[in-house]
């Protein structure tokens, strides 16, 4: 029973860092209909910077953390006029294989300058020790991180004057450019919104687990999944969604193997998709 | 009758679309379908060709029950359409386009012998020097032709139009008026929505009038533009309660 | 005789590319020749399959590689299992192939757009997870081919040959399959769907009927090549049967030559492996050879989407009736 609790907690704290990867992505979906395929290329660039600001200048990577969203944020407004404007109107063909391609662009010269070999992050926050469980403080920590974060957005989306805007433009871009919103500038900003959470969250992922260039796409195919359970392009959900995963890893392998964690994880993507095509708990969109 | 529409309704959530409507037409007529803007023409028209269930109430078409059957099994049956907003298969040529209609239709021809439909008809709705352009490429007034050379290159029983006159000039609509009266002769039956009144009140043999879905009136050109409930309905809109009470106008209309 | 040719010659240009490639190493008598010959007939019929569900019915599918990877593990399983030789072994690839397409197209066809891609990568993941939990199909090792299956065509040498002209074989047949669907009555419903699904299901074009067809024809011929690329691989494992970069690849090959059309595949797929090759080869470029590649895919959607067969024809008239 212990082991289940213990097993749990874990897989829920781990779920809500997934939550947060996946955010970023649901967002940018949510709004202008693009699945950003550079989403996991994006997150590694997060955990390199982590590392970097670490390791090269000393800096403490939850100090890092907030650079990194700052150069996530000018990222994705660089990347949106560069790859997706253009093709923001297109068959979803066209947006898939614009962000494949600057994820083919990141990963190609993270490779060139890292390698895929894998880095860490050598900072220790200790451990905290209650009954039967034992929790990392970085675990903690980022799960802290998701929820303020996750707090951040929706204060941003709700009561901010850009963040009207872009729930604007996300119900209605024609009727939101009627309006004199400058629907374009939007997009670049929620956007940039999106990658800068996806960098943060591969920041975040820096500080508990190894790194390589390459990492950031298991946790992109995670997030494929959250954001299905969680209902495409509802950030709010992706948090949920990312517990819902973060419950089935921490439970199953208790009782199985753990390789067939992603045989059950991509199972029930596939039949949301089919059957619940919103997401579990989802009505709009 | 070739379709009898017997009590239909359709539900959007709260929203009632289209509200215990009964329509008969029969073989060779040209019926009107006219009323203010979100009446639910459009709503009634998709219930019929398949685009959407009715909540309740039957479809018949030559006999057949035909309501929640799909579009394409409601095409095949001899029951073509237009679009409102017109749909181009824009990557494909005009003739392409055509061939669609011909090839899926109720005749389910070869490619062949769609093709040689397809250029009769594009003859036929003044097409014919377009067939190689791209659909995409045409403008507003001969994608509504293209829309009208689809649904007639499928050799329909019944063809429904939806505001195939919308967006055109004073000659193209003369013209279009013209290809329509054409269609009725070659045996056709037809359902049009329409918005330009005095064409609508000209060609059909009997008008209907929906308004907040509901059937409020029904009967010759004449005595639907006196209704008082017509009227009433129209209210708002004052070009088009002189347009419908001024029966005379009709008359002389040189349309 | 000569209507005939006129009618065939879109068919005709991608057939000679094909003859040339495979004649190629023939003429040079190298061995090294065959194989990057090999890697790119591979990559043309991956590609023209991939086109008559993405190009011709435009529905993206970006884990099409499942079907490689079903088709490798049924062949693989059934010659090292069941000792079953390979001419029926490939027949089994593509028919398993073709079967899981119909059940698994009756379902996720009804997703549209960026849903359906997603369903597909779905697909893929989960069955690369399930392979790797089924201990008859070598768990997360996979299979091995043991090298007693090579001795009928007289040792490894051999086998070479034989899958070198079968995937000659292969690659002559989708281009076929290609254009004879193009031409055909059929082709133009899955056309129209991809123009505008609901304004074709208001013609009479029976759309999930098609569409689901469109899925399996797309299937059939990488099932079968998966049986052969594996049988010569020697070895099978999730994560070579079911690598989802290829999958993205082989949307970049049908992009760079032309989407919807029969030739596009081939240049795309044969320019894009050599431009690789190339890449590779250099000392500067070695490096972010993936980069670049990246770049140039960006160059081309951005501005020149219809690929280049795509920018031809619509450059020129006369192109547009050879060209297909």
């Amino acid at each position: 029973m212990d082991t289940l609790a213990a097993s749990l907690l874990d897989g829920l704290l781990i779920g809500l860092l997934y939550g947060v990867a996946a955010m970023g992505l649901t967002l940018i979906f949510g709004v202008m209909d693009v699945i950003n395929l550079a989403h996991g290329a994006i997150m590694a660039l997060g955990m390199f910077g982590v590392y970097l600001l670490f390791s090269e200048m000393g800096m403490n990577p939850y100090v890092a953390l907030i650079a990194v969203l700052i150069l996530g944020l000018l990222f994705g407004v660089i990347m949106y006029f560069v790859a997706v404007d253009r093709v923001i109107d297109e068959s979803p063909l066209a947006s898939l294989l614009s962000t494949f391609s600057v994820n083919m662009i990141i990963i190609g010269i993270g490779t060139a300058i890292w390698t895929t070999s894998t880095y860490n992050v050598e900072y220790s926050l200790g451990t905290v020790e209650t009954g039967p469980f034992t929790v990392t403080g970085a675990r903690l920590m980022a799960a802290f991180l998701a929820v303020v974060i996750t707090a951040l957005l929706y204060l941003f989306l709700n009561k901010t004057r850009p963040g009207k805007y872009i729930r604007a433009v996300s119900d209605n871009r024609g009727a939101a450019d009627l309006m004199g919103i400058p629907s374009h500038r939007i997009l670049a900003l929620a956007f940039g919104i999106g990658t800068a959470i996806a960098a943060v969250a591969g920041g975040m992922i820096a500080t508990i687990f190894p790194i390589t260039i390459l990492g950031g796409s298991t946790y992109e195919l995670k997030s494929f999944v959250i954001v299905v359970l969680g209902g495409l392009g509802n950030p709010l959900g992706a948090l949920i969604g990312g517990l819902i995963l973060g419950a089935i890893e921490g439970i199953v392998p208790v009782f199985m193997k753990t390789t067939w964690v992603p045989v059950i994880e991509f199972g029930l993507f596939v039949g949301i998709l089919l059957f619940r095509p919103t997401g579990l708990m989802g009505t709009k969109k | 009758m070739i379709l009898t529409v017997d009590h239909v309704t359709k539900r959007f959530g709260g929203l009632t679309a289209v509200d215990d409507v009964s329509v008969e037409l029969e073989e060779g007529m040209i019926l009107g379908l006219i009323g203010p803007n979100g009446a639910g023409k459009t709503t009634l028209f998709n219930c019929i060709t398949g685009v959407y269930p009715p909540t309740s109430g039957s479809v018949v078409f030559r006999g057949k029950e035909i309501a929640g059957s799909k579009a394409y099994t409601v095409a095949r049956m001899g029951l073509a359409r237009t679009h409102q907003i017109v749909r181009p298969l824009n990557d494909l040529t005009v003739r392409e386009n055509v061939i669609v209609g011909a090839c899926y239709g109720r005749e389910n021809l070869g490619l062949r012998d769609g093709a040689k439909v397809a250029d009769e008809v594009l003859e036929f709705v003044g097409l014919a020097s377009r067939t190689e352009e791209l659909a995409g490429k045409l403008n507003v007034a001969q994608k509504k032709r293209l829309e009208l050379a689809r649904a007639l290159a499928a050799r329909p029983h019944m063809l429904l139009l939806d505001e195939v006159l919308a967006g055109l000039n004073t000659a193209e609509v003369t013209g279009m008026l013209d290809t329509i009266r054409a269609i009725r002769e070659g045996g056709v039956t037809i359902l049009m929505i329409e918005h330009i009144m005095h064409a609508v009140m000209n060609l059909s043999d009997r008008i209907i009038v929906l308004d907040y879905g509901k059937l409020i009136a029904e009967g010759a050109p004449e005595a639907v533009a006196q209704d008082e409930r017509v009227i009433e309905a129209y209210l708002g809109d004052p070009d088009i309660i002189e347009e419908v009470t001024d029966v005379d106008a009709i008359e002389e209309d040189p349309t | 005789m000569m209507d005939f040719l006129k009618r065939t010659v879109g068919l005709w240009i991608p057939l000679l590319v094909v003859a040339g490639i495979a004649a190629y190493p023939l003429i040079t008598g190298s061995d090294s020749n065959r194989e990057a010959m090999f890697s790119i007939l591979l990559a043309i019929a991956l590609a023209s399959s991939l086109n008559i569900l993405l190009g011709y019915t435009g529905y993206v599918s970006f884990g099409h590689i499942v079907f490689f990877g079903i088709g490798g593990y049924a062949g693989l399983y059934v010659m090292t299992v069941l000792g079953w030789n390979i001419w029926f072994a490939v027949l089994l690839g593509a028919t398993v192939a073709g079967l899981i397409a119909y059940l698994l197209g009756s379902a996720i066809l009804r997703l549209r757009g960026g849903y359906f891609a997603l369903a597909t990568i779905g697909v893929n993941e989960a069955m690369r997870a399930l392979t790797g939990n089924i201990d008859a199909l070598g768990g997360p090792i996979g299979m091995d081919v043991n090298f007693s299956l090579y001795k009928p065509f007289g040792g490894p040498g051999g086998m070479l040959q034989f899958v070198f002209w079968s995937v000659v074989a292969l690659t002559v047949l989708v281009i076929i399959i290609s254009f004879v669907v193009k031409k055909s009555k059929f082709g133009l419903g899955l056309q129209a769907i991809r123009e505008d699904e609901d304004a074709a299901e208001d013609m009479g074009v029976v759309a999930p009927r098609a569409k689901t067809w469109a899925y399996v024809l797309s299937a059939i011929i990488p099932g079968a090549l998966g049986v052969l690329f594996f049988f010569k691989n020697g070895h099978i494992e999730p994560g070579e049967a079911f690598r989802l970069a290829l999958s993205i690849e082989m949307i970049v090959w049908v992009m760079l030559g032309g989407i919807g059309t029969v030739l596009g595949p081939v240049v795309g797929a044969g320019l894009y492996q050599e431009t690789r090759k190339l890449l590779l080869t250099n000392a500067y470029l070695k490096n972010i050879q993936l980069a670049v590649a990246g770049a140039l895919l960006l160059a081309i959607v951005l501005f020149v989407p219809a690929g280049i067969v795509g920018w031809l024809r619509s450059r020129n008239a006369r192109l547009r009736k050879v060209l297909e």
